[in-house]
């Protein structure tokens, strides 16, 4: 399990606008092409002083994949992260708050405390 | 010395900007009540005649990441950007550009590393939000030179309450030591109860009315042992899962001082989460 390659996937999506559009129309094939080029790129270096080990397991990418936010909830991926990059991808399908309200629906099950979000 | 000629804690409510700017039916309800306590909070800053401002905000994952995460971190740039494209995108914030102060930021860190915090710095700090809304707020000209400073409320595991307090107090006392003739604010914006991406957020009001009434109290009676002996890094969880913001108060009524009540004290019930303003004068109030 890695809580920080999932919010590392929220984070490096939800400040470039081309991959939030990317992720929208196409989780899957986003999800894969980021774990195979990006998940292991370390922010401020360069391309070849890459990490090696960092991989989702298969209930993180399935979540990814999927828009699943209230499994990526559930998983304890940074809850700020992931609101602020759905909100990005899919406010323009609603009225005024609406997706937020329904974003606050779909998790109405979970109860204190949440799940732990360090990383 | 340096005058410390006000001491002012605020929440950093995002949608202000947009509220306030927006015209015709896309203007809240609230809007017009908004800019007027906004505006008359303003004035309690205006009233103190600054040269510098010390501004304590918390980046929101925008330029501090968990590969690399600073618990307290201080600016030393002649410049600052600020706002990002996930806040425009979301806030309608606009880009906005302010003027370092490097010799204070200097003073900062040297006495702050001296007096027992370890502090991060940075020389290319782009500010976010947490900085640049109390600017829309209470200085929308931008015109004053300022030093940010940054903590983690954010990304666990996170300072403990009384560091918050701790480092409030001490930046009061490097302020005050600072051998310059020149007028300093100190500005920190937090967030009383608050649910970011959890079943209680975007309600009515915020997640915790009853917390919000308490903290408001704490704050401007100064009551600080009331408010740590209450607050634990595990408590915070309860009024809403963004609520560890409430920290930087904190900080802001270690820089105010035990005990001292608040000058000014406003609040504001929106949806989602309650405004509150507070203003201190160390030397009393300017007439």
């Amino acid at each position: 399990m890695s809580k920080y390659l999932v919010d590392k996937f929220l984070f490096t999506v939800d400040r470039d606008p081309e991959l939030v559009e990317r992720y929208r129309d196409d989780p899957a094939g986003t999800v894969a092409w980021w774990e195979a080029e990006e998940a292991n790129r370390i922010l401020n270096c360069v391309a070849a002083e890459r990490s090696t080990w960092l991989a989702f397991d298969d209930a993180e990418r399935a979540a990814l994949a999927g828009h699943d936010y209230p499994a990526l909830f559930a998983m304890g991926a940074h809850p700020f992260l992931t609101l602020t990059l759905f909100i990005a991808m899919f406010e323009r399908d609603h009225e005024g708050l609406d997706f937020q309200l329904e974003y606050a629906r779909r998790l109405s099950h979970m109860q204190l405390p949440y799940p732990d979000i360090a990383t | 010395m340096a005058e410390l000629v006000a001491v002012i804690a605020s929440t950093h409510h995002p949608f202000y900007h947009r509220a306030s700017t927006s015209s015709g039916e896309d203007r809240p309800p609230f809007a017009d009540e908004w800019v007027r306590k906004v505006e008359a909070f303003r004035e309690t800053l205006t009233l103190a005649r600054p040269d510098v401002l010390v501004m304590v905000g918390s980046d929101h994952f925008h330029q501090l990441w968990l590969d690399n995460m600073p618990q307290f971190l201080v600016g030393k740039a002649p410049a600052y950007d600020g706002n990002w494209y996930n806040e425009e995108r979301e806030f309608g914030l606009p880009r906005m550009h302010l003027a370092g102060h490097e010799e204070l930021s200097a003073h900062v860190l040297r006495q702050g590393l001296d007096s027992g915090f370890d502090l991060a710095f940075s020389n290319e700090l782009r500010i976010d939000h947490s900085i640049t809304c109390p600017i829309i707020t209470l200085r929308p000209q931008a015109d004053l030179p300022i030093v940010p400073i940054y903590t983690n409320i954010f990304a666990p595991p996170l300072p403990q309450p009384k560091r918050f307090v701790q480092l409030g107090r001490t930046i009061r006392e490097i302020v005050e030591g600072w051998p310059s003739d020149q007028r300093v604010a100190v500005i920190g914006t937090g967030h009383l109860s608050l649910e970011l991406g959890g079943p209680r957020q975007f309600g009515p009001h915020g997640p915790d009315p009853q917390f919000d009434q308490k903290a408001v109290g704490w704050i401007a009676g100064g009551d600080i042992e009331e408010c740590l002996a209450e607050v634990s890094l595990e408590s915070l969880h309860l009024p809403g899962n963004a609520t560890h913001g409430f920290m930087d108060f904190m900080l802001m009524m270690g820089v105010a001082g035990e005990g001292q009540r608040a000058d000014y004290v406003d609040t504001f019930d929106l949806f989602h989460t309650m405004e509150a303003y507070f203003t201190w004068y160390p030397k009393g109030a300017p007439s």
